[in-house]
């Protein structure tokens, strides 16, 4: 990877404020019906006000300190290292409550509804794993949750349906549309549309219409900054080479790229599911209330998206993602169901760690750029290791029976 | 408001039906839903409608419930695409106005001036796009404008009483007042929101105020215009075409409509 100058935004930050317009560039805005403007722009305040309370602030970080485990460390991959040639250090965040970074959001999230006098809860899920969060911020803070899933997704993560439900929230399955990931947001956003007085739509990725891609990044910042600092004391004071994220939404990429990508020099790489490659292979479109790019056919009609990991089966990519994609600031590539089978089984073997299917993606794309010479040999990788993979593991043993 | 603006074609004729003392019918329909699609749009404009809203159909239609939803999946499975309602409605005179509905990935992708002159070629005088709110109209309305295609915007419940008038001051031909909370569909009951948003835009505005989402009978339609300018008739038109009502059906039912608007 060759440093190249970055250009910045005129007077401010590349990961900054968006604005009352919610734009990254010529991405993001809100596109909603009317009905939902004044929720958004209630919603905007509300957070804009939380996020400059310290006191706010206190309390998210006492919850997601005491309650979710953070901070959470930054593991140097020895043997793994070995075998790539390249020096492999892993944000851990497969070791956060409920497994996944989705907790940084939701607990954020429900701390903010409850700030605004809302106490019941909807959000999508696509494999389950920010329903599952969002369930269990509900719980946590006593409020009601209802959970959109579609029907698909239901029958292919019927253990994580039962969780949620567990932790005492209602699952609807979703059987408009391809039934997936897409359609349940596209339920959630009607429901909200009906019970908005009373409720908080707990959106999970950095997508939507303004203001959620830029709180759920700033939500999910903490990755960033808690990496950037760990990174600088186990490398004597310098940043990784290079940052590696997977990205559906594209919220975990958005949350540790937030810690690097206005003063470091650290190569951002996102990697898609070959399948469901908004920036590799989407155009610009406008859906679920942001302008960013999507997978759709010559009449704007949305594709479906497709890949081994449910949490990346989405056709879009949060706005500023494009963004970033548009200034050259992080590079957007894309990784196939085989290589990602085989990262996932190289990690567990080499370091004892069980990835979710959707990290592996990051993974399978420093395995290929070790072995193909893009990253070159001494090259340090920070890899954010977005969830862990105990989820996947029937799944995968199923994959890798049907490979024999 | 802007006073030294003409009215477009589709302000000047429903303004007309209006000062003449007329209720305005304003049905819709899913384009491409059905092969008859063209035969029942013909008959809507036979049995009383004053202007008629045709659905283009879109793949994720987030305002829309399980009716309109339907309509649209069977619209896209036989193929319909944008141009294609377009050159169908080019084809025919209903002899009343033509107004689009669909979502602003269809008008993004077809381009902002394409589809403008598309709709403009085709006979059609508005566009509604539910998904574009006020903040966001201006690339797609300063191609609109020009090509005298009203873009007609949307007023809801949760509206508070400063926007409503920046709302109603940017939307062309008519007001679009969101019946209730929620999406599109049949009621059993109006709500009572259906008449207070009608309200509140009647007090903001001189243009036609017509009453959308949630409005599914006659003594429905005649309730809320009482306060309203006319009414916007999706779900329960719909619905009957899927069951295979055809022209007749369609017809039977908008008459039935106007009947209850006339009556007053």
């Amino acid at each position: 990877m060759t440093a190249r100058p970055t250009p910045r935004p005129a007077g401010g930050r590349i990961m900054g404020d968006p604005g009352p317009t919610g734009r990254f560039g010529s991405f993001g805005g809100r596109f909603v019906p009317e009905s939902l403007v004044p929720a958004c722009l209630e919603l905007e305040a509300a957070f804009r006000s939380a996020w400059a309370d310290p006191a706010f602030r206190a309390e998210l970080a006492a919850i997601l300190h005491h309650y979710g485990g953070r901070p959470t460390p930054v593991t140097e991959c020895a043997r793994l290292s070995a075998e790539l040639g390249v020096r492999v250090l892993l944000k851990r965040e497969d070791l956060a409550h409920t497994g996944s970074h989705k907790l940084n959001n939701v607990v954020g999230q429900g701390l903010l509804a409850r700030r605004m006098g809302k106490h019941r809860l909807i959000a999508e899920t696509g494999a389950g794993q920010h329903g599952v969060a969002t369930a269990t911020a509900a719980a946590l803070l006593g409020m009601e949750c209802v959970v959109y899933m579609g029907e698909v997704d239901t029958r292919r993560q019927e253990l994580n349906v039962f969780r949620m439900e567990l932790l005492g929230a209602e699952v609807r399955a979703v059987t408009s549309g391809s039934r997936t990931l897409k359609d349940a947001v596209n339920e959630a956003l009607r429901a909200w549309v009906a019970d908005v007085a009373d409720t908080h739509y707990c959106l999970g990725s950095v997508m939507g219409p303004h203001p959620y891609p830029w709180m759920v990044r700033e939500f999910q910042r903490v990755i960033g900054e808690e990496a950037r600092g760990q990174c600088r004391e186990l490398l004597g004071g310098s940043d990784p080479d290079v940052v590696v994220a997977c990205a559906g939404g594209g919220s975990n990429a958005a949350g540790i790229f937030a810690g690097f990508a206005d003063d470091s020099d650290a190569g951002l790489v996102a990697v898609e599911a070959a399948g469901g490659a908004a920036l590799t292979a989407g155009i610009p479109g406008v859906l679920h209330g942001m302008r960013s790019a999507l997978l759709q056919d010559e009449a704007g009609q949305i594709l479906e998206a497709e890949s081994i990991s449910a949490g990346l089966d989405y056709p879009g990519i949060g706005p500023e993602h494009a963004h970033l994609a548009e200034l050259g600031r992080a590079r957007y590539v894309a990784a196939g169901d085989g290589a990602v089978l085989d990262a996932f089984q190289l990690l567990a073997r080499t370091e004892g760690i069980l990835p979710a299917l959707e990290s592996a993606h990051a993974v399978a794309w420093v395995v290929a750029a070790a072995a193909s010479g893009e990253l070159a040999p001494g090259t340090t990788v920070l890899i954010n290791l977005s969830g862990r993979g105990d989820k996947d593991v029937a799944q995968v043993r199923d994959l890798l029976r049907g490979r024999r | 408001m802007t006073g030294a603006r003409a009215p477009g074609t589709l302000e000047a004729a429903l303004r007309a039906r209006r000062d003449a003392g007329h209720k305005l019918l304003v049905p819709y329909l899913t384009g491409g839903m059905d092969d008859g699609w063209l035969l029942a749009l013909e008959a809507l404009a036979g049995a009383g409608a004053d202007a008629i809203e045709v659905g283009i159909p879109f793949s994720d239609p987030m305002i829309d419930g399980p009716t309109v939803q339907e309509a649209s999946l069977r619209a896209l499975g036989r193929g319909t695409t944008p141009d294609g309602v377009l050159a169908d409605l080019s084809r025919v005179d209903v002899g009343v106005p033509l107004v689009v509905m669909t979502y602003y990935n269809v008008v993004y992708r077809a381009g902002h001036e394409r589809l403008a002159g598309l709709l403009h070629a085709s006979g059609v005088t508005g566009a509604i796009i539910p998904d574009l709110p006020l903040e966001e109209t201006g690339p797609w309305a300063a191609a609109a404008d020009p090509a005298d295609v009203a873009t007609v915007l949307l007023v809801a419940p949760s509206t508070p009483e400063d926007r409503i008038g920046a709302v109603c001051a940017r939307s062309r031909g008519f007001v679009y007042a969101v019946g209730r909370m929620g999406v599109t569909g049949e009621q059993t009951e109006l709500a009572a929101s259906a008449r207070e948003v009608a309200a509140r835009v009647r007090a903001a505005t001189d243009l036609p105020v017509c009453v959308g989402i949630g409005v599914s009978t006659p003594e429905q339609a005649a309730t809320v215009c009482q306060v309203a300018d006319g009414v916007v008739v999706g779900s329960a038109l719909v619905r009957r075409l899927l069951e295979g009502a055809g022209p007749e059906g369609a017809a039977e039912f908008v008459g039935s409509l106007r009947r209850a608007l006339d009556a007053g």
